[in-house]
């Protein structure tokens, strides 16, 4: 479509008011995470993010980080596949009434469920432990991952299940097989949210954690944030080393994130 | 979106690379190559490629939107899969005669699929998904229903006091400010972005953007990044001696300068502006996949009857976008109540109760004020409220439509 060049020029001038609007925090932050600390002559301190990493105790916390969004990506895509995998292409009585009660699940706040969370797994002494960091995360990504996939699951054909059926295939050889290897975008899609979901996440992590020894990585930003209020330049480039794996995973994943985005929608 | 965490959630992409590429292409995604930085990820895009790449976008169909959001905020994305609903009805037994269309055998007919022959195997599947979820977010839904009517400091003997606690609550001068905040906040969260998404996906809609991937990757990145990072980043920006006070100072604005999150009257618009930065590459991509699904033949049409860019916007594109305006906004308006992360970051509610939202309200009544039932109140009517704005606005949305 044809625009005249004044509109033309009216339209970049918008976009790039917003994508610096968008950008101005980012360059702020990744700036101050190489400026000088207190006392420190000025120039380019790339040593920041080395003693950021060690007085934050990075380390420890990406480490929580990355077991807990392990655990929580395996468990919650597993289980969705199955349960999805169920709802999209069995029928079953009762299919509807449980499938809503698994869409309810995408409604409720974690702001509802985290104190009676925390004071029952107190209870049984499970608080600061994995589970009780991952469990709840687990089961609102369930609900999600349910949901994502069922559409996924319904778009496949009958026929190739019937064909599979044909070849002597079961129910668990069929999705192992070919349901699942044929949904690849759709759940690479899923792992990334999750992911994202989970490495992100704070409030479970700040609740379900009290101790401090299970602190995740924006946990340990938080922290860092309470004890080096004065070091702006050390807490960015603390923040930096935070954001940092969420924004790798996308720079390599993101053509097929979004193309299953795309495709898991219309479905 | 869930949230978002919904609300929100937050996908997303640095550096560059063209962030919806695939349903790009009526919308000169090429520009997108640009982006230099970005080789790894790029370099994967034709091997890899399911099918569909390179596609338009189906004209019909639900919107894209649930997965942008945070984990447990997302919502009424279902709703605008009635298409897909409809299809699941006539596959049930239930109704018969299309049961039999689609299945001739008789024998498959009565199994759960082709490949399932007992009919315990569906529940079987479902099992560990439907525990892990019962015990872990619908239980304690209930518990927490359960909770709000007692009077527990969190240890010890607790006191039923029915509905009291609600009662407590309407003349609860922090849980009323935080209702009004999160009422403002819902013009910075979900206004504003609307409107700013609106154009900007507009704008990648009509004309031939070069570097539009770059764009749209560069606005929706605060999406991605945690928001625990994104309150460093803009407490850093408001400080006092922060760059926004710099700038004001440099150009005379001297009286406007303050500590914006220290100020009762600047707090709650500082705090909602982060939300407006947050929000609008989220909006914006929604209403791009949704704009994408109208007909480029619509366009010429507009423009061969002489319309310009604002009426062609009015009259074509913004009511082809209603559903995703629905749920852009169910998403950003629970995102406006539910922003915990940023308020607990950056002013802890404060000054007074200049900043608190319910979700604040829950933290901090349950953990540190020890008013365990009166936090449960909040919550549960804070579930209450998002199940509502949930409904309410996507039967506005159908009635408008």
């Amino acid at each position: 479509m044809r625009v005249s060049s004044a509109e033309r020029t009216m339209n970049y001038v918008v976009l790039g008011v917003f994508a610096l609007f968008a950008l101005i925090p980012v360059i702020t932050i990744l700036a101050t995470a190489v400026s000088p600390q207190i006392g420190q002559a000025p120039g380019l301190h790339l040593a920041n993010f080395l003693e950021a990493w060690k007085v934050g105790g990075f380390g420890r916390s990406l480490g929580n980080s990355l077991i807990i969004a392990a655990i929580v990506v395996t468990s919650a895509v597993t289980l969705s596949v199955l349960a999805g995998y169920a709802f999209g292409t069995m029928r079953f009585p009762g299919s509807t009434v449980l499938f809503y009660v698994f869409l309810l699940g995408l409604m409720i706040p974690t702001e509802a469920t985290v104190i009676p969370l925390f004071f029952d797994l107190r209870t049984v002494g499970l608080t600061d432990t994995y589970a009780a960091i991952a469990l709840p995360q687990i089961a609102q990504s369930v609900a999600f991952g349910t949901f994502w996939l069922r559409a996924q699951f319904r778009s496949m054909p009958e026929s190739m299940l019937e064909a599979a059926a044909i070849d002597g295939a079961g129910p668990m050889r069929t999705l192992l097989r070919i349901v699942a290897p044929a949904s690849v975008p759709a759940l690479t899609t899923l792992v990334v949210l999750v992911f994202m979901w989970t490495w992100n996440e704070f409030l479970i992590a700040l609740v379900m954690a009290p101790g401090g020894s299970l602190r995740t990585a924006p946990l340990g930003l938080a922290n860092f944030q309470g004890q080096y209020t004065a070091e702006t330049a050390l807490l960015s480039a603390g923040a930096v080393i935070v954001a940092l794996p969420m924004v790798i995973m996308f720079l390599f994943l993101q053509r097929h994130f979004i193309r299953g985005m795309l495709e898991g929608a219309v479905k | 979106m869930a949230s978002e965490q919904a609300g929100g959630a937050r996908p997303g992409s640095t550096g560059g690379t063209p962030l919806g590429s695939t349903g790009g292409t009526p919308l000169g995604s090429t520009g997108g190559a640009r982006s230099g930085s970005t080789g790894g990820a790029r370099s994967g895009s034709t091997r890899g490629a399911p099918p569909a790449t390179g596609e338009l976008p189906p004209a019909t169909g639900p919107v894209p939107d649930g997965p942008l959001v945070r984990r447990g905020g997302i919502s009424a994305r279902w709703r605008h899969q009635r298409p897909a609903q409809d299809t699941r009805r006539r596959r049930r037994p239930a109704g018969s005669s299309a049961v039999t269309r689609r299945r001739p055998s008789a024998v498959a007919r009565h199994r759960p699929s082709a490949v399932v022959r007992s009919h315990a195997t569906p529940y079987l599947f479902i099992l560990p998904a439907f525990v892990v979820y019962a015990a872990f977010s619908l239980y304690p839904l209930v518990r927490a229903a359960q909770f709000s009517l007692f009077e527990w400091p969190g240890f010890g003997p607790s006191t039923f006091v029915g509905l009291q606690n609600y009662v407590d609550l309407a003349s609860d001068a922090a849980f009323l400010a935080a209702i009004g905040n999160a009422l403002v906040l819902i013009v910075f969260y979900a206004v504003l972005p609307l409107v700013i998404g609106l154009v900007l996906a507009a704008i990648f809609r009509r004309g031939q953007v070069r570097g539009m991937g770059f764009f749209r990757s560069v606005i929706f990145l605060p999406q991605v990044i945690a928001l625990v990072v994104v309150a460093v980043a803009w407490r850093n920006i408001y400080a006092p001696g922060g760059p926004l006070n710099e700038a004001l100072r440099a150009v005379g604005l001297d009286g406007l300068a303050r500590g914006w999150l220290g100020d009762p009257g600047a707090a709650l618009p500082a705090v909602g502006f982060i939300g407006t930065w947050l929000e609008m590459g989220l909006v914006m991509l929604l209403l791009l996949a949704g704009m994408s699904r109208i007909p480029d033949d619509l366009f010429e049409a507009a423009r061969l009857d002489g319309a310009g860019p604002v009426r062609e916007f009015f009259a074509i594109t913004l009511p082809s976008v209603r559903g995703e305006i629905v749920v852009a906004l169910v998403l950003t308006i629970i995102a406006a109540l539910k922003t915990f992360d940023l308020v607990y970051l950056t002013t802890s509610g404060g000054p007074g109760n200049a900043t608190t939202v319910p979700s604040y309200e829950v933290y901090f009544r349950a953990f540190q004020l020890r008013e365990v039932g009166s936090a449960s109140a909040v919550a549960i009517v804070l579930t209450l409220l998002v199940f509502a704005i949930n409904v309410g606005v996507t039967r506005i949305g159908e009635r408008a439509s």
